[in-house]
């Protein structure tokens, strides 16, 4: 069933609400992606709640005139209105009173989506009827979808797509810095509303599918999970880009086939599913790489250390420190030093010596400053320098027992 | 209107809203002023998967073991944000991002897998709450609130709500001093020895409890409402935080009242048959206020910033 579900062989409407879904989670990725980079993230919070008194005045003016209340492009155009009134109270907020964006963004939230929740009982007392798709927006619903709506949205999906591909240069470098943007004359808040337009694009032709609460997800989570396996830019808009877009395509065919599995949190949930493996195994930047990078320093710290300790006749209780020895065949499991361990063991001390005469000397200020313990003096110095630092500790001397 | 409409009707949820709305103001106020104020929008959100959790292991609706799914997911949140911020080196806005939305959508994921047919819990009474159903039925008139009968069948909600605010108060109120150090100052608090990081989780804690609590009784939209919004008004107001605080109760206390009967007689002044939803419109006057306040308050710009740019 699941895999017909993928195939798109579950038939044509579940198809097309792949197909939409998909395009929809693509342009939400590669948008949020600029959201991320600007640190704006949670503004699309307020926005897509914002969205909901739109969507209900839309409704009662559509149903007051006669018409079906629930003709989506009516909707949407209702939801587009309303939420770039919340941008625009959000950004008068923000810029000409005392309030950080946060709260800004939290008070935008509550009260409009305080009021679009008043004008849905309105609604519900009107009894004009067929109210009942207008929940559908709070949580998004694709079991009922005509071909229309999966037009529009399939359509709305590949508009923004194409919008961000010819604004990404300015975008890109607005969000990394806005001063410097500025300064080579981009007109930074035009592109910032730009940006925000899109958002707001996005949360619109999102509403249908995973609801006003949910859309949110979708603009937020590919974008991280892409910053997690790279540092350019143009390669997180693509992956962020990717990875909305195969969640949303397996997120929508995995609701329809099976009952009881609604779209927009299956398709949150593939792409957190997304993100905690990008957290735990990306290389670099994820968990297991950081654990991996930390076990191998700590190995390192502890084979010096016992080296150090075998030159100098220390015993070593160290347990960790015993093994990486008698795993390197330095020491027998006994604990004496073998040959290749006096060997390893003499020359760690001899460039310990050596990294103390090169600390003791301002000449060698540059390389002295790489000192921690570990650096191989090889690797700072030329051969030419270690012999003439040699020759001032001059050569092996009897050991008095 | 005479008592013995009012008495049973609309004294109780009256009370309730107006608890909830302070309890959730109070704390709200030092979030606002941490730069965290979308916590309480956090929590409301992460909410609804606790208490599904809680009814899925209990099988029951019941007040104890939900407040305790709540308040465990609202921790559980609060712990993976801060794990998701250091872990993934993420700014710590989109880190909520991240685990709000994935945990409400684990929410009503859960909520559409069970049976919740027999039960009254879904995803809209979760988000706007039910304060008009808070009705006190065994009251006759104002005669009955010395009556102990009638007072035995008060709604439950009610003295719960009346003890969160109390122990709400009572934690702003003991560690009053060091929260405003702490807040203004974090480092000099930490040279004073305060445990500021423990003190900060503790305020969170706080909110967390109020915001459960307020939620069980009157949805989500009122929480996140109450937690920002008479802060932000009291915040254009006074430039101190005694002030700001008395402000903020105020506004919580008059949006309450206001948006209630806003709610509950307003459409039938205007010629309508039935009552809107109160919570919204509680959320609705809040934001009027904030408007109102953000355009005249006295102390509506940065401090330094020129007046009327």
């Amino acid at each position: 069933m699941l895999m017909d579900a993928l195939l798109l062989q579950l038939g044509y409407n579940a198809t097309l609400v792949a197909i939409g879904a998909t395009l929809l989670g693509i342009s939400a990725g590669v948008t949020g992606t600029f959201l991320f980079l600007r640190k704006r993230a949670l503004v699309s919070d307020a926005i897509s709640h914002a969205t909901l008194p739109g969507v209900c005045i839309a409704f009662i003016l559509m149903a007051s005139f006669g018409g079906d209340g629930r003709n989506l492009i009516g909707l949407l155009l209702g939801s587009a209105v309303s939420a770039s009134a919340g941008l625009w109270c959000l950004n008068w907020l923000t810029r000409n009173t005392r309030l950080a964006e946060d709260a800004a963004i939290g008070s935008v939230l509550s009260v409009f989506f305080g009021f679009g929740i008043v004008l849905l009982t309105v609604i519900q007392t009107l009894g004009v009827g067929r109210q009942a798709g207008l929940e559908g927006f709070l949580l998004g619903s694709t079991a009922g979808m005509l071909w229309a709506d999966a037009m529009v949205i399939a359509v709305g999906g590949a508009v923004t797509l194409l919008l961000i591909l010819l604004i990404r240069r300015p975008m890109t470098m607005v969000a990394f810095d806005p001063e410097y943007a500025a300064a080579r004359g981009l007109p930074v808040s035009k592109i910032d509303m730009a940006m925000m337009g899109l958002v707001m694009a996005v949360t619109v032709v999102g509403l249908k599918v995973v609801g006003l609460i949910l859309i949110v997800a979708l603009l937020i989570i590919p974008a991280v999970t892409a910053r997690f396996w790279t540092e350019r830019s143009d390669y997180v808009v693509l992956l962020a880009g990717l990875a909305g877009g195969l969640s949303a395509y397996v997120g929508a065919a995995m609701s329809a086939s099976a009952p009881n599995l609604p779209t927009g949190p299956i398709i949150v949930l593939m792409s957190f599913a997304l993100f905690l493996l990008s957290l735990l195994f990306a290389p670099n930047r994820g968990v297991l790489a950081a654990v991996l990078r930390h076990l191998r320093f700590q190995r390192r710290v502890h084979l010096r250390q016992g080296l150090l300790a075998l030159a100098q006749g220390q015993p070593i209780y160290e347990k960790l420190t015993l093994r990486l020895l008698r795993r390197g065949g330095m020491v027998r499991a006994d604990g004496v030093a073998t040959n290749i361990g006096k060997a390893r063991a003499a020359k760690a001390l001899r460039d310990e010596r050596r990294w103390a005469v090169v600390r003791s000397d301002h000449a060698h200020e540059a390389a002295a400053a790489l000192y921690d313990g570990l650096r191989q003096i090889e690797s700072v110095l030329t051969q030419d320098q270690i012999s003439e630092i040699d020759r001032h500790i001059g050569g092996p001397k009897e050991v008095l027992a | 209107m005479s008592g013995e409409e009012f008495v049973p009707l609309s004294l109780t949820p009256l009370l309730i809203g107006i608890f909830a709305a302070v309890a959730c103001a109070l704390p709200g106020n030092f979030l606002l002023l941490r730069k965290q104020a979308l916590i309480g929008d956090a929590i409301s959100h992460v909410v609804l998967p606790g208490i599904v959790v809680a009814f899925l292991l209990t099988g029951a609706i019941s007040a104890a073991p939900m407040m305790l799914g709540a308040a465990g997911a609202a921790v559980v949140a609060v712990v993976l944000i801060e794990a998701i911020r250091r872990l993934g080196r993420i700014e710590p806005g989109a880190a909520m991002g991240v685990v709000f939305t994935t945990m409400f959508a684990g929410g009503v994921l859960l909520l559409e897998q069970t049976d919740t047919s027999s039960v009254h819990l879904d995803v809209e009474h979760a988000l706007y709450g039910n304060l008009e159903s808070l009705i006190w039925l065994d009251a006759t008139g104002w005669s009955s609130l010395l009556d102990p009968q009638a007072l035995a069948y008060l709604p439950v909600e009610l003295s719960r709500m009346a003890l969160t605010l109390l122990a709400v108060s009572l934690f702003i109120a003991l560690f009053w001093r060091v929260l405003k150090i702490s807040t203004f100052d974090e480092g000099f608090a930490r040279t004073l020895g305060i445990r500021t990081n423990l003190l900060g989780l503790a305020l969170v804690i706080t909110a967390a409890v109020a915001a459960v609590a307020a939620f069980d009784a009157v949805g989500s939209i009122i929480v996140i409402a109450m937690f920002i919004c008479p802060p932000a008004a009291a915040r254009m107001m006074s430039n101190h935080l005694e002030g700001q605080v008395a402000w903020s109760v105020g506004f919580a206390v008059s949006s309450a009242v206001l948006g209630y009967v806003l709610a509950g007689y307003g459409p039938l002044w205007l010629g309508a048959q039935d009552a809107v939803s109160a919570a919204g419109m509680i959320a609705t006057v809040s934001g009027l206020m904030l408007a109102l306040t953000a355009r005249f308050g006295p102390c509506r710009t940065r401090s330094g910033a020129p007046v009327g740019v």
